[in-house]
């Protein structure tokens, strides 16, 4: 459409980001392996939504929400906790390569024994007093974040007889953008339940389930004091011809 | 603005394609520790002139309420503008003081979510159609690998919503499932994941 006769649109006519789509990455809503997705998956096609302004804006969620302390996960009591210290670093960028600064990164995980503070993990390990698990940071303008914590323990769950969650850390991320916004959770390397874990391999690509494994970082270590792990995320990156909309609406029972 | 230095740092090609996004993962039943803030339903500080709630009940395919799940919403201010530098018209003040535009709020209190916010403006397409007032939505919980994303209607906005090129791209028998209904004080929208009256969802 070219018409400019409508007032909201008379001037210039707006030019928006589109952001990709991705076809593949992401596990199956309905995944059973997973038994808890049966009855929280939608059982309708998904109707394609093209990214207008409120997909391609998203909250300013930067350092007035988080304190220095809160990138410490070991020093939010008067002791320290137990377990092994790990510094956990990476980026955030884009599928462009394009940093993403500024925007909050939130974490939370077991302790070392494999127990969350929480009153639904009722499982017979400890809890730790000097350990709340809960992490907060900002990216720096490159992108780059890290935090101080502990190791986390794998720890066992009801989906199927024997079955333990591998040691992990969750990640919630905002991104620039609506259609950004991600919530993911991190694993370690070497740790011989993920082949065994149906939510880390309801991702169907085995080279993106390695992608959520952090990469132990020698050179982020810090002697008699710290292990490092690194790892970066990659939020949807933009499309090339940001023109280019879908022209209606009804593409989305093709699946 | 940095660039990445070279392929070794990252673990990437960078040979001048994108670089392989970061898959999913279900929040689990422990979100309450890393996602709980204490003005999370709060888009506009008490007190805003105008302000409403907005909020209903999550529920399952068997229509059974959801207490660990969250609920976030987005949204432009009354004058239908955002606070941010994507925006063509340009990043614009919030007409509300206070006003976040984001809001956050877990379903403890027997699946039900609320937020308090204002109603946001119209917005204008590329297209230059013009969307209906609208908050878009994303649904987290355990059992859901990936979030799923629904929009909020408004009741009064019969007339618009038949210019809205989103809600008219929806089925027509479903499209109820985008509006909110009025109640005392704000707006009532149940999110119901699967089965009879399943909400709309967005492949966004």
């Amino acid at each position: 459409m070219t018409d400019t006769a409508e007032p909201r649109a008379a001037g210039s006519r707006l030019v928006l980001p589109a952001y990709e789509r991705p076809v593949g990455l992401h596990p199956p809503r309905d995944d059973p392996g997973y038994r808890s997705t049966a009855l929280r998956h939608p059982a309708e096609p998904l109707v394609l939504l093209p990214h207008r302004l409120t997909e391609v804006t998203g909250p300013a969620l930067g350092s007035s929400r988080v304190t220095a302390a809160d990138a410490d996960l070991t020093r939010r009591h008067a002791g320290e906790p137990l377990g092994q210290r790990i510094i956990v670093h990476g980026r955030v960028l884009d599928s462009d390569r394009r940093a993403v600064p500024d925007t909050l990164v939130e974490v939370w995980q077991a302790n070392a024994a494999g127990r969350y503070r929480h009153q639904v993990d009722q499982w017979p390990a400890p809890l730790d007093p000097n350990f709340d698990g809960l992490g907060r940071v900002v990216t720096d303008s490159s992108g780059r974040y890290s935090f101080t914590t502990i190791q986390p323990g794998a720890y066992p769950w009801k989906n199927h007889h024997n079955a333990w969650r591998p040691a992990h850390i969750h990640f919630s991320l905002f991104g620039r953008a609506f259609t950004q916004r991600l919530v993911t959770q991190m694993y370690f390397p070497g740790d011989p339940l993920q082949p065994y874990d149906p939510i880390m391999n309801s991702i169907p690509d085995p080279k993106a389930r390695q992608r959520l494994v952090a990469r132990f970082d020698l050179d982020r270590t810090e002697p008699d004091w710290a292990l490092a792990y690194h790892f970066d995320i990659v939020l949807r990156g933009r499309e090339a011809t940001p023109f280019e909309e879908p022209v209606e609406g009804r593409d989305d029972d093709d699946e | 603005m940095s660039e990445p230095t070279g392929s070794t740092s990252f673990g990437f090609d960078l040979d001048g394609s994108r670089i392989p996004l970061t898959p999913s993962q279900t929040v689990g039943p422990y979100l309450a520790i890393g996602l709980t803030w204490n003005d999370g339903e709060e888009v506009v500080p008490a007190g805003t002139e105008g302000e409403i709630r907005v909020g209903g009940l999550l529920t399952d395919g068997e229509g059974v309420p959801i207490p660990d799940g969250l609920v976030e919403t987005w949204q432009a201010d009354p004058e239908g503008r955002f606070d941010h530098p994507d925006d063509p018209r340009g990043a614009a003040r919030a007409s509300v003081t206070g006003f976040r535009g984001f809001g956050r709020s877990q379903t403890v209190n027997g699946g039900h979510w609320q937020v308090r916010t204002v109603k946001p403006g119209p917005l204008p397409t590329p297209d230059g159609d013009t969307e209906a007032p609208h908050l878009d939505v994303s649904v987290f919980a355990r059992g859901m690998l990936d979030r799923v994303v629904t929009r909020i209607y408004f009741p009064e906005d019969s007339e618009a919503h038949t210019a809205d090129p989103v809600l008219q791209s929806v089925d027509v028998h479903r499209r109820p499932t985008l509006i909110a209904t009025r109640v005392d004080g704000g707006y009532r929208f149940d999110i119901r994941l699967q089965g009879e009256g399943e909400t709309v969802f967005f492949d966004l």
